[in-house]
Parts: structure tokens; sequence; C-alpha cells
């Protein structure tokens, strides 16, 4: 018992399954980021005038994880098209790359991660407000490496703004509220690490999908060349989808 | 050219064509579609009684508030502890009974029926295919689905029982309520929304691309096309509400204000949160997916109707062509009305003017699809057996369902029929004697040709009858509740609203109106009593039922019934060929009054 | 005709001047509706009995040749599109949109809480004090700024509202927790009570009495109980009277 169109594409629909599979899996993908960008839409322009972050993140390494995924996309084409070419080393090297490229762009983001969970905002007894990375900590004293500001307005537009290095010590009973930049600090950290944090998971599930197709799941070449190249396309269609995901997060985060 | 193995009686004919499998393999881990569907029908159905049982014990406090309910009280207190203290539920344990029967019902009970059970067994079957595109994705949707109820079901025994807020769930109330119930019925849902959507591609692809030769998109029975449709509406329309969960448990564990407004001051001081989200928001997410999700439970039942009624008057169904569209504008607009739950959160003319115009054009698909069905008895021979006795019934109680829509789709009248028990009314009798109706009709008319058996007409009959009745008996004087003012969600069934609390009040509930609970008691009780011949009709029918003489006993067109019974693994001893349409009915210059699809001209 | 109908589905008693407006819609669809039913089942009755399988043993595989139904349709869309585009949108664009003067009207503040209502009036120098959402707290459900001198002579009352009738009345709903939802079926006024939203309405009441308010959204566990609201229609006399007794009763409640 054989299921029909598994490898050959059907005549009249001109596909194989698992095509229409993946470009079914990823209409109800967009759907799922699409409520995402709409939550992202509505929360901010119900934010009060001024109070929406800009420069938080850093766009150098904003923009070398663009390219990283844009170059990530031309290898899978090119593994594929390997593939097709029947050049099995040539796929090798370029699945390789891309495996290689999606490590490198989730170090940069969990970076970028580690650089928001290290920094607090610090609200004093006295009212002052310092705001900075995190040092060290004594049972009695907290070190951040950071600024005081008389606002927390004041925090919201970074843009062009030097990094301040000032050594600030803060006696533990002066602490009144201490936050990390973390998601439950506001609207905008919260859609930042949910977005990018699902985002990262669909680069994670990628790679796994990869790494199997280049190393376990590569001995399928030897039997049934046909269907490995199918396994991957559909899995460059999928990597296609998370690409294009980026391309929206990063204007929408970190540009505007 | 007709399928024509003799029919082998169910006993002898188990795993036999297929030893190459044990137990497990063959039950529980099979990647057979036809399994999987068992598999799904069966687990449903457990969920639908018990959801059931749920909503016994809720209309029991609705009216007698405040004293233990009878029978299983003793069992809640030992079980549930506090919240059922002396067996009598307390208003947070009505809550989660009515949260989890909605949300049971509809995603535990009715979807799974209807698209996973009736999708996977029949849909292959019908389009001549041996099995669903991606077999093992198919044991993996069942998987998830499974373990999706699991979580639903465990959360009734943490501290604090399963989740309060409504299926709707709501924030700031949902992300409020201190307990742990709320966390896992969003996790539940994940499980449940990754099992829809890839049920759905399957489904999708298995339409798309494993159609028998000859069978074109015109030829395809309606049931296929409803599953298709409603395939598409799952696929597109649960994602945002994934979304809206993702950012509910991030509210819930992660302590973001996604849903959360500025100043929110809950139990006593200012919630200790960066503020800045939007409680609409959530609304319009879960609503962007939960109107879709009831043409969902709507859609595969007129499926099923268009064939057994076609099957019974023994015609073509009247203006196939113009069904078929309907239900696909259906699906189309389903996803442009979503805000018709939302009239009273405060919108204005021109949103509102919107959203009751699509409102109106989408019931417009439905009265067509109605209204072909009607026209298609006219000139019909019909056969009055218990699956066309459901069929039936099912035009009237949906017809009701439907046009008590009508006032709910114009805001101005939903000003006063909002949250009352109109809604209820009418929603129920879409879903109860509309969709469940439909599911049992299905049920006696596929029997056969999954079990080798036919059910019991007599008790099919007597289940029949006592559910219509009783359905009517239940659902009727929910109108007349809601008319007059008495809201949904009440855990004392509206007692605080008696006019005879507190005298010369306008407005208030009279004693009339609140009797009427105890009248809906006796006939939810009465509607429980008529299930027991239908159990056991169906598990006694399994074993001992009237055997089939043949493939085909009811004498249809389409492809499942040209293969062996029941199919074996693989499903046709032959690989089909389709030449005509779905309803090939008394076609005049045929001795017989039906022409299989697979018939060969001439 | 339409009394009739209004008496047949049993509507509650109406004390206000849009609500016959309400009253109508409802009853002009119950007419559709019943007219659409009776009328459908009166052919599947007849077609039940005429096309048993034992009265018509062979099946007409045309059945039906005529268009009649497609008639039908349309006049079914049509009279939705005219309901919809003379009565119901007119209707609600003149609650939402169409908003009396506040000098000629009542003006008040309304704020859900788990599980009662409150409600607040400008007092004597007829201003609102100051409102800052982030002042919100348990005695505090308005978040009135208490600097704000205006605030001094407003006065704030719990579930008993009082209005005088044949004066327009506008009341700003919201809530301090969760979601509620003001409805008085004999006002046939509903609105969502969201926090952080404040959505005005308006009516008119016409006829004086204690009139029920109901809470319409499951707001928790008291969600049912929340029945001690109610809204006192009367004389403007008496209304001054009440309302000069409450001056200066500041932000807390009583
Ligand atoms: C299967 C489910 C299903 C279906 C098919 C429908 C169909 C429709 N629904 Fe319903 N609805 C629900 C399930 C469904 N609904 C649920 C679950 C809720 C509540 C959710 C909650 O709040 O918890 C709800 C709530 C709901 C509301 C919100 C009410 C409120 O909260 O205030 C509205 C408002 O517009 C609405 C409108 C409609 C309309 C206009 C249709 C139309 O599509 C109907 C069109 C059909 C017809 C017009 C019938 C045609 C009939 C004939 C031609 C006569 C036939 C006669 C004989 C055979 C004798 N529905
Ligand atoms: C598909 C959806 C569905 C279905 C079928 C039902 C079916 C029923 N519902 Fe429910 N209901 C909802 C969806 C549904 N409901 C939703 C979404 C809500 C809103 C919840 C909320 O407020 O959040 C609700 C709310 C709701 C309320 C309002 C509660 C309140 O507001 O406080 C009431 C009150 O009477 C009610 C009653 C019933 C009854 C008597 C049935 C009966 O018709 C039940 C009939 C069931 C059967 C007849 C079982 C058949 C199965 C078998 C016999 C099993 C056989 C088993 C084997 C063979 C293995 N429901
Ligand atoms: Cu307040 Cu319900
Ligand atoms: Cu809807």
């Amino acid at each position: 018992m054989d299921i029909p169109y598994t490898v050959q594409p059907r005549p009249d629909t001109g596909v194989y399954n698992a095509k229409v599979g993946m470009w079914l899996f990823l209409a109800s993908e967009v759907m799922l980021f699409g409520g995402l960008f709409s939550a992202y839409i509505l929360l901010r322009v119900a934010a009060p005038e001024g109070t929406w972050p800009h420069g938080w993140l850093s766009i150098p390494l904003g923009t070398l994880n663009t390219l990283i995924l844009a170059l990530s996309a031309v290898t899978v084409l090119l593994a594929w098209a390997a593939c097709k070419a029947r050049m099995f080393d040539r796929y090798k090297f370029f699945q390789g790359i891309t495996l290689l490229l999606g490590v490198i762009f989730l170090g940069i983001k969990g970076y970028e991660y580690h650089d928001k969970l290290t920094h607090y905002t610090v609200v004093l007894k006295d009212g002052r407000i310092a705001d900075g990375h995190w040092v060290s900590a004594t049972p009695s004293e907290v070190v951040l490496k950071g600024e005081f500001v008389a606002e927390r307005s004041e925090l919201a537009d970074r843009r062009g703004r030097a990094k301040a290095h000032e050594e600030i010590r803060l006696a533990r009973d002066q602490v009144q509220k201490m936050q990390v930049y973390g998601p439950a600090y506001n609207t905008y950290l919260a859609l930042y690490f949910t977005m990018t944090g699902l985002h990262g998971l669909h680069v994670l599930g990628g790679l796994v999908v990869f790494a199997f197709l280049w190393g376990p799941g590569s001995r399928l070449w030897k039997t049934d060349p046909d269907r490995f190249t199918n396994r991957v396309e559909v899995a460059g269609l999928f990597w296609h989808f998370v690409d294009l995901v980026w391309i929206f997060l990063f204007p929408v985060l970190y540009l505007t | 050219m007709q399928a024509t193995s003799p029919a082998i009686p169910a006993s002898t004919h188990h795993p036999a064509h297929h030893p190459e499998t044990g137990f497990w393999r063959t039950y529980i881990f099979s990647t057979d579609h036809k399994v999987i569907g068992i598999q799904y029908g069966i687990t449903a159905l457990c969920f639908l009684f018990f959801g059931f049982l749920l909503m016994l014990m809720m209309r029991w406090q609705i009216a007698h508030p405040g004293e233990p309910v009878p029978i299983v009280g003793p069992l809640l207190a030992a079980v549930l502890g506090d919240v059922a203290a002396r067996g009598v539920m307390s208003p947070d344990l009505y809550n989660s009974f009515g949260a989890m029967h909605g949300t049971i019902m509809v995603f535990l009970g009715v979807v799974p029926l209807a698209v996973g059970a009736y999708g996977n067994y029949l849909v292959p079957l019908q389009i001549g295919a041996n099995d669903m595109a991606f077999p093992r994705l198919n044991m993996m949707s069942y998987q998830l689905y499974f373990l999706g109820g699991i979580v639903m079901l465990t959360s009734f025994f943490i501290p604090g029982g399963a989740a309060q807020a409504g299926w709707t769930s709501y924030s700031p109330l949902a992300t409020a309520i201190p307990t742990d119930g709320q966390t896992f019925w969003l996790i539940g849902m994940v499980f449940l929304i990754t099992s829809s959507l890839l049920g759905s591609v399957n489904l999708i692809t298995t339409i798309i691309q494993l159609r028998a030769p000859g069978l074109t998109w015109m030829r395809l029975p309606f049931f296929v096309w409803a599953q298709f449709t409603a395939s598409f509406l799952l696929l597109l329309a649960f994602p945002p509400l994934e979304t809206a969960g993702i950012l509910q448990l991030m509210d819930k564990l992660a302590g973001t204000s996604f849903f959360l407004p500025t100043g929110l001051a809950i139990g006593g001081k200012l919630a200790d949160i960066s503020g800045g989200g939007s409680p609409l928001l959530w609304q319009h997410l879960f609503w962007f997916l939960a109107h879709p999700e009831v043409y969902v439970l709507i859609l595969p039942a007129m499926g099923i109707i268009g064939e057994i009624i076609a099957n019974n008057t023994r015609k073509p169904l009247w203006g196939y062509k113009s069904l078929v569209f309907s239900v696909l504008m259906i699906g189309f607009i389903s996803f442009l009305v979503w805000a018709h739950h939302m009239y009273l959160t405060g919108m204005g003319t021109r949103i509102s003017a919107f959203f009751q115009t699509t409102t109106m054009i989408i019931s417009i698909p439905s009265v067509i699809i109605l209204t072909a069905l009607l026209i298609s008895l006219w000139g019909g021979s019909i056969r009055f057996n218990t699956p066309m006795l459901f069929a039936l019934a099912f035009l009237p109680m949906f017809g009701i369902g439907g046009l008590t829509g009508l006032p709910l789709g114009f805001s101005a009248s939903d000003i006063h029929l909002h949250d009352t028990y109109y809604v209820i009314g009418h929603f129920h009798y879409v879903v109860a004697p509309g969709t469940i109706f439909a599911l049992f009709a299905g049920i006696y008319y596929w029997f056969p040709k999954i079990t080798g058996r036919r059910m019991n007409e007599y008790w099919g009959k007597v289940h029949f009858w006592g559910s219509l009745l009783f359905m009517n008996l239940i659902f009727m004087p929910m109108f007349v509740q809601g008319l007059a003012g008495m809201l949904r969600r009440m855990s004392d069934g509206g007692l605080q609203y008696s006019a005879a609390k507190v005298p010369g009040v306008a407005g208030a509930l009279s004693g009339p109106i609140l009797g009427l609970n105890n009248f809906i008691l006796w006939a939810a009780a009465g509607l429980a009593i008529a299930q027991i011949p239908f159990i056991i009709n169906f598990f006694w029918s399994i074993a001992k039922g009237q055997p089939v003489r043949s493939d085909n006993p009811w004498e249809a067109t389409t492809l499942e019934w040209q293969t062996p019974t029941p199919p074996p693994h693989g499903n046709f001893l032959k690989p089909p060929q389709v030449y005509r349409g779905p309803y090939e009915y008394s076609l005049p210059g045929y001795d017989k009054d039906y022409v299989p699809q697979n018939q060969p001209p001439g | 005709m339409n009394q009739l109908m209004e008496r047949f589905l049993g509507l509650p008693p109406l004390a206000s001047e849009h609500g016959q407006g309400v009253n109508d819609l409802i009853s002009y669809l119950h007419w559709l509706m019943i007219i659409l039913f009776v009328g459908w089942l009166c052919y599947f009755g007849f077609v039940l009995w005429r096309f048993n399988r034992r009265r018509n043993a062979k099946a007409d595989p045309v059945g039906v040749r005529n268009h009649a139904s497609s008639y039908l349709e349309i006049v079914v869309a049509g009279v939705e599109a005219s309901l919809l585009l003379f009565v119901a949108i007119p209707l609600w664009a003149q609650r939402v949109d169409q908003f009396p003067s506040q000098d000629e009207s009542t003006v008040l503040h309304i704020a859900a809480q788990q599980f009662a209502w409150n409600a607040r009036y400008a007092g004597a120098d007829g201003e609102f004090g100051r409102q800052d959402r982030a002042l919100v707290s348990n005695d505090n459900v308005f978040g009135i700024d208490p600097a704000d001198p205006k605030s001094r002579d407003d006065v704030q009352v719990l579930n008993e509202i009082h209005v005088p009738v044949n004066k327009p009345v506008i009341a700003y709903v919201t809530s301090k927790d969760v979601i509620h939802s003001l409805k008085i079926p004999a006002m046939r006024v509903t609105q969502d009570a969201t926090p952080g939203l404040r959505v005005p309405i308006w009516f008119k009441p016409v006829k004086e009495g204690r009139y029920q308010i109901y809470c319409a959204q499951l707001c928790g566990n008291g969600h049912a109980s929340m029945a001690q609201g109610f809204l006192v229609v009367e004389s403007q006399e008496a209304y001054d009277r009440w309302l000069a007794s409450k001056v200066g009763a500041a932000t807390s409640f009583e």
C-alpha cells in the first residue's frame, strides 16, 4: 500500500504532497505571526505619547543578524540546487554553512538577551532613578555600571545617546524597586521577548531539521535521492518563511 | 462496477489482513486513517458525555442553589474538597464547570468528532484514496489531542480546580484568578490547537492530492467540500488564538501586561504590573478564532446531513453547485464577522455597521444551504430510518438556531439580548439538536460500514424521539428567560435578581421565569435518560447487531460504500476510477435506483 | 402588531425613550423569523407526508424545477438589508454618536468593581476633579487626584444611583479590576465596563421608579451576586434633595 505523489508531483496539481502540506502549514504560520504583529500594532498605537522606547536594541547587531539570515537563505537554496544537480558533497557543504549561520544567529540573539537580562532600573527611596548593567552585588550593596536619571521618561528614547560607564554603588536599604529589562519591564520588552522568542524557537526547529538532514537523515540520499531532495526543498521553504518573519521583526523592533 | 466482496462478519474479519503488526501497532499506535478515526470518535464521544454530565450538575445548581447535588454530591466533596463542601457547588466550581463544559464540548467533543473522526474515517474513502497523505502525522494529531484532553482533565484536580473564566477566558479576569486552572487551560489549548493544525494540513493535502482518477472537484461529495472548508477554517483561525494563548500565558507566568491596562486594582491594591495592555485585544484575537470555529462545528454537520438526505430521498441533492458555493462563501465571510460578539464593548457606528452587514451577509449562504436541503426533499421517495430521522430533525432545529442569530446580529437588538439566555438558546439550537443530531445521524448511517453490523432500529427511534422532545424542552424555555432579561453564567440561576427579593423593583426576574429553571432541570434529566438506549445500542450492536448482507446496505452511490466491509488496510481492493457525480439516484434507464460513482458509463 | 409581539415575547418593562426602538427592532425580527419558520414548517410537513416512500415509491431525480426559492432568498436578503439600513444602523448611531449636550443632561461616572457599582457626580461646582488611571486603587476607584480642588465637592455613591426623570443621562462607564457589564434592562442599556477604557453611554429615563442594574459579564465568583445595584429615577426636586444630602463625600465610599 503506497500513498501516491509522495515524491513525484501529481500531474494536475503540479506538486507533491509534502509541498502542499508545507504551504498550508506556512499559511497557518502567517496567521500566527499575523496575530502577533496585530497585537504589536494595537498596543503601540494605544501607548501614550512619548512612552514608546526607541534605540533600546543594538542596530549593528540586528543588521548583522539580518545579513546572516539573508545569507543562509541563499545557502539553503544552493544546497537544494546541489541536490537537484546530484552533487552530494556540494549539498553537504552548503547545508553545513546554513547550519553554522543559524547557530551564529542564535548566538548573537542569546548575547542580546543576556545584555537585557543583566540591565536594571533601580528606583531609590529618595526618588532618584539609576539605570545600568549589573556588575556585582553583596547583601548590603548593589553595583551597577550606568547613570542616574531624574525622570523615567528620560530612558525612553536612547537614540544617539552615549552609553554611560559610571560605576554606581547603591545601598540595598535605599532601594525601593529594582526591575530587570525582562518581559515584565514594559510592553515594548514584553513584545520584544515574545516575538523574537517565538521566532527563535522557529529558527531552532529549522536547525534541528537541517542537522538531521545533514547528519543521519542524509543516508536516504543513497536509497532515494528524489525523496531526499524533496525533504531539503520543503525544509528550505520553512527556512525562507522564518527569514521573512525576521525581515519584518527587524524594522519593527530595532529601527522604528 | 460494484464492489462485491461478500460482507464478512466483523468477528472473522479482524486484523487477519494485517498479520505483521501486533496489538499496539494495530489499535493504539496505528497510522491507518480508519483506526485513527475510530480512536478520535470514541474519545470524543466520551468527552461529549462528560461535558453533558458537567452540565447536568450545573443545571441542578441553577434550579436548587445551595443544595447538595444529588447522587454525585458526596463524590464531588471527596474528590474536589472545599469547592464542593458538603456536595454543594460553590460559585467557583460552577464557573469551572461552565468554562470546562464549553471548552470540552467545542474543542474536545464536537471538533474532534466532526473533523477528527468523520473527516479521518470518511474523507479518504469518499475520495478513493488508500490513506491520508501523511499517516504518521495523522497519528501524531490524535496523540496531541489526547494529551490536550489529559491536561484539561487533570486541571480539575489541581488546587483551586479548573479554569473559571468561561470558555472565552476574557482577561483580566482569566489572569487575575489566583489559581493555576487557567494555566492548565492554556497549555491544554496549545496541544489541541497544534493537533487541529496538523490534522487540517493533512486533510486538505489529502483532498487536493489523493482524489481518485476521474474524481474532479465538482464530483466530490458535498461532505468532502464541507470538510475541506472546515479544515481551512481550522488552519487559518486557530493560529491567532494560539498567539492569544501565548500572550496570556506570558501575562500569567512572565508578568507581562499584554491584556492588562494601566491602573488595574485587583483585590485591594494597585497591581504590580507595567500596564499598558488592552483587554479588548484578547477579545479580538479570541473571537477571530471563535467565530470561524462555530462554523467548524456546523459545516461538517451540514455535510453529513447532505449525504444522508440524498441517500434516503433516493434523488440527487438539489442545487449541488449552490451548496458548494455557499459553503465556500461561509468559510470566507466567517473571518469578517468576529466583532458581532463585541458590540457592547463600546463600538462606533461605522465599525458596528460593518460587522452587522457582514453578519447579515453570512446568514444568506446558510439560508441557501438550508433551502437547498429542504427543496431536495421534494419529489423524493423518503425512507424514514433512524439516520434520516435525525437528519430531518436537523433542518428545523438548525432553522430555529440560525433564525435566533438574527436579533443578535443587529447591534441595537443585541443591547437587550447580549449575555442573556437568549444567546445560550440560540447557539445550543445550532450545536445540540443541530450538530449533535447530525453526528448521531452519521453514527447510525456509517455504523454498518465500520462494523459490518447495523444498529438496532427500534432503539434508535426511541433515542431519536426522546432526544428531540427533551432537547426542545431544555432549550425553548431559554428564549423566554433570555427575553425576560435572565443572564447567562449565573451560578445561582438568577436568584439574586429575583423580584421576590427586593419588592418594587422594575426589571427583576419574576417567579415563573425563575421557575423555568426547575423545568429545564427535569428536561435535562430526561435527555440524559434518552441517551441510555443509544449507549447500550452502540456497544451491543458492535458485537451483536444484525450483520449486513452487502457492502452497500443503504444502496448508496459514494465511494466509501464500494469497499469491503469493514474496509481493509489500504481501503480499496483495486484503485477506483470515477466516472460520474456523487448523487446519481433514480436516473431513468438503469435497473437500480442508484449508480455508484465508480460504475463505468453504458 | 408590535405590541402583540412584545407581549408574546414577554419583554421586560420599559422606561427609557429610545427603548421603544429596541423593542420595535426585536419585534420586526421576530415577525420575520416566525413567518419564515412557520412557512417552511408547513412545506416540511407537507413534503414528509407527500413524498413518503409508501406514497411515492419512485423518486423524481430532478424535483423542483422552478426558482421560487431564489426569489424567497432575495426577499429575505432584502428585508434584512432594509432593517439594517433603516432601523438598526440609525438606532445605533443615535446611541453612540448623537449625544445630548452636557449642560442639559445628568452627567455621572460609573466604575464597576468586584462586586459593586460606584457612581460619581460632579457636585455643586458642576465639575469633576481630575482623574488619572495611575491613581486608581481600592479606595480610589475613579483615580481621583485628591490635590485637585474640584474634586472636593464631588459626590460618590455605592450601588444606589439616582437620576432625575425626563432628562438625558450621560454616564461614563469603566471598571477598576476586571470586565463587568452595566445592564439596565428597563432602560434598554448595556455597556461593558472595561478597565482602562471609559465609554460614554446615554439614555433618557421617562418613568419614575426603582430599576434593577445587572452585571452582565462574568466577573468572578461573585458575579451572580453583583445584584445590589439600582437605578432610581425620581423627580428633579427629589433628586436635588438627594444630591444635596451627599455633598462632600470625597473619594472614599460611604
Ligand atoms: C454552530 C454554531 C453556530 C452557528 C451556525 C451560528 C450562526 C449564527 N450566529 Fe451564532 N453563536 C454561536 C454559534 C453559532 N452561531 C455561539 C457558540 C455563540 C456564543 C458564544 C459565546 O458567547 O459563548 C454565538 C453567538 C452569536 C452572536 C453574539 C451574541 C451575543 O453574545 O450577544 C451573534 C451576533 O451576531 C450570533 C449571530 C449568528 C448568526 C447571524 C448566525 C447565522 O449564520 C445563522 C444563519 C441561519 C439562518 C438564518 C437560518 C435559516 C433558516 C430558515 C431559512 C428557516 C428554516 C425553517 C425550517 C426548516 C422549518 N451568534
Ligand atoms: C458544541 C458545543 C456544545 C454542546 C453540544 C452543548 C450541549 C449542551 N449544553 Fe452547552 N455550552 C456550550 C457549548 C455546548 N453545549 C458553550 C460554548 C457554553 C458557554 C460556556 C461559557 O459560558 O463559557 C455552553 C453553556 C451552556 C449553558 C449555560 C451555562 C451558564 O451560562 O451558566 C447551559 C445551560 O443549560 C448549557 C446546557 C447544555 C445542554 C443541556 C447540552 C446538551 O445538549 C448536551 C447533549 C449531550 C449529549 C446528548 C451527549 C451525547 C453523547 C453521548 C450520549 C455519549 C455516548 C458515548 C459513547 C457511545 C461512548 N450549556
Ligand atoms: Cu460584575 Cu459580573
Ligand atoms: Cu459569531
